[in-house]
């Protein structure tokens, strides 16, 4: 028994060093969750993209659901997330509204014609003041906010074919069975 | 030209270039007083980026830290009390940004872990410690004189 105290020692220690490669291979460490989740969005007021004397605000939203989704024309990871998000949008259940954040318009606009436009509605965040309310450090990131304005579900980074299938549409379907 | 002068040209140059470099990564705020810019750097330092894994906000050069250490600063000429600048960053990106979390159910193993890894170090040792003298005793008897016992228990290891 006194020999094998090494050994087991030594496997307890094999085991922990398993597990902290399984945790961070299954899990994004630059995510950090947030503690807007299930509470009401922050207030907000930015102009649209396309029409920048018009202003969008929260209350103009309520009433309806949809999928907030934080991009930028010099986000790398937008640019694959932006396929799926194409693909998916006309199916999606919800709206999908796109907050372009930190961005030139300019910049913005030839993006979004390069790559397509799927947004049911576009908003501008050239300052990134707002985004500081959503707790956005970087994009892409991802808010479904119900008809009431409460943030439901978050996700950070790119949506991929993977996230959208296994959490996105869940969420959504969730919420709608929940208030239709 | 000599080489102590080509020397000397290049260590100017080298010293601009990081002169420059620092100037890129932050750039000046308009602090009321000295005071204000130390309080300010202190509170900066004791946050973390949210962007970056390891990095204080006021070390990170990160769109959202730069975004940040200026509502800091916005915050405090608005006479903000640190507090209420944690609180606000708290509220938006978690306790991930405070480099000295609060002690909460959730912190409680972080702060209590090396406690609990030190009090099981210290049960291992003291078992070590018992078995060899309980050795070092069987063979001291022998040899020593009878009735030293317990008391050079400890120092035979």
């Amino acid at each position: 028994m006194n020999r094998l105290l090494p050994f087991i020692a030594f496997m307890l220690l094999v085991g922990l060093f398993g597990f902290g490669i399984w945790w961070n291979s299954h899990h994004d460490q630059n995510a950090i969750p947030s503690p807007l989740l299930d509470k009401p969005a922050p207030e907000f007021s930015l102009p649209k993209l396309y029409e920048p004397d018009q202003k969008v605000s929260k209350a103009d939203l309520l009433g309806q659901p949809y999928l907030l989704n934080v991009f930028a024309s010099w986000c790398i990871e937008c640019g694959v997330e932006h396929p799926v998000l194409s693909a998916a949008a006309p199916t999606l259940g919800v709206q999908l509204v796109g907050y372009n954040y930190k961005d030139a318009p300019a910049d913005a606009m030839n993006w979004l014609q390069k790559h397509g436009n799927p947004y049911h509605l576009l908003i501008a965040d050239e300052p990134g003041q707002t985004a500081i309310d959503f707790g956005v450090y970087g994009a892409p990131e991802s808010f479904l906010i119900d008809a009431n304005g409460v943030i439901r579900y978050k996700h950070i980074g790119p949506i991929t074919a993977e996230v959208m299938a296994n959490e996105v549409k869940p969420a959504i379907t969730a919420m709608l069975k929940e208030a239709p | 030209m000599t080489c102590r002068r080509l020397l000397l040209m290049a260590f100017v140059m080298l010293l601009s270039m990081a002169g420059f470099a620092h100037a890129q990564a932050i750039e000046p705020l308009p602090f009321a007083d000295h005071a204000q810019e130390l309080r300010f750097q202190e509170l900066t330092r004791e946050l973390r980026c949210p962007m970056c894994q390891n990095e204080t906000l006021a070390d990170s050069n990160a769109p959202i830290a730069r975004d940040l250490r200026n509502q800091i600063f916005k915050m405090m000429q608005q006479g903000r009390s640190d507090e209420e600048i944690k609180q606000y960053l708290v509220d938006r990106y978690s306790g991930f940004v405070l480099y000295d979390p609060p002690l909460t159910a959730g912190t409680a193993l972080l702060w209590f872990g090396p406690l609990l890894i030190l009090i099981c170090g210290a049960g291992v040792v003291l078992v070590a410690i018992r078995r060899r003298s309980n050795l070092g005793h069987e063979t001291a008897t022998d040899k020593k004189t009878p009735g030293q016992g317990p008391a050079d228990l400890g120092d035979d290891w």
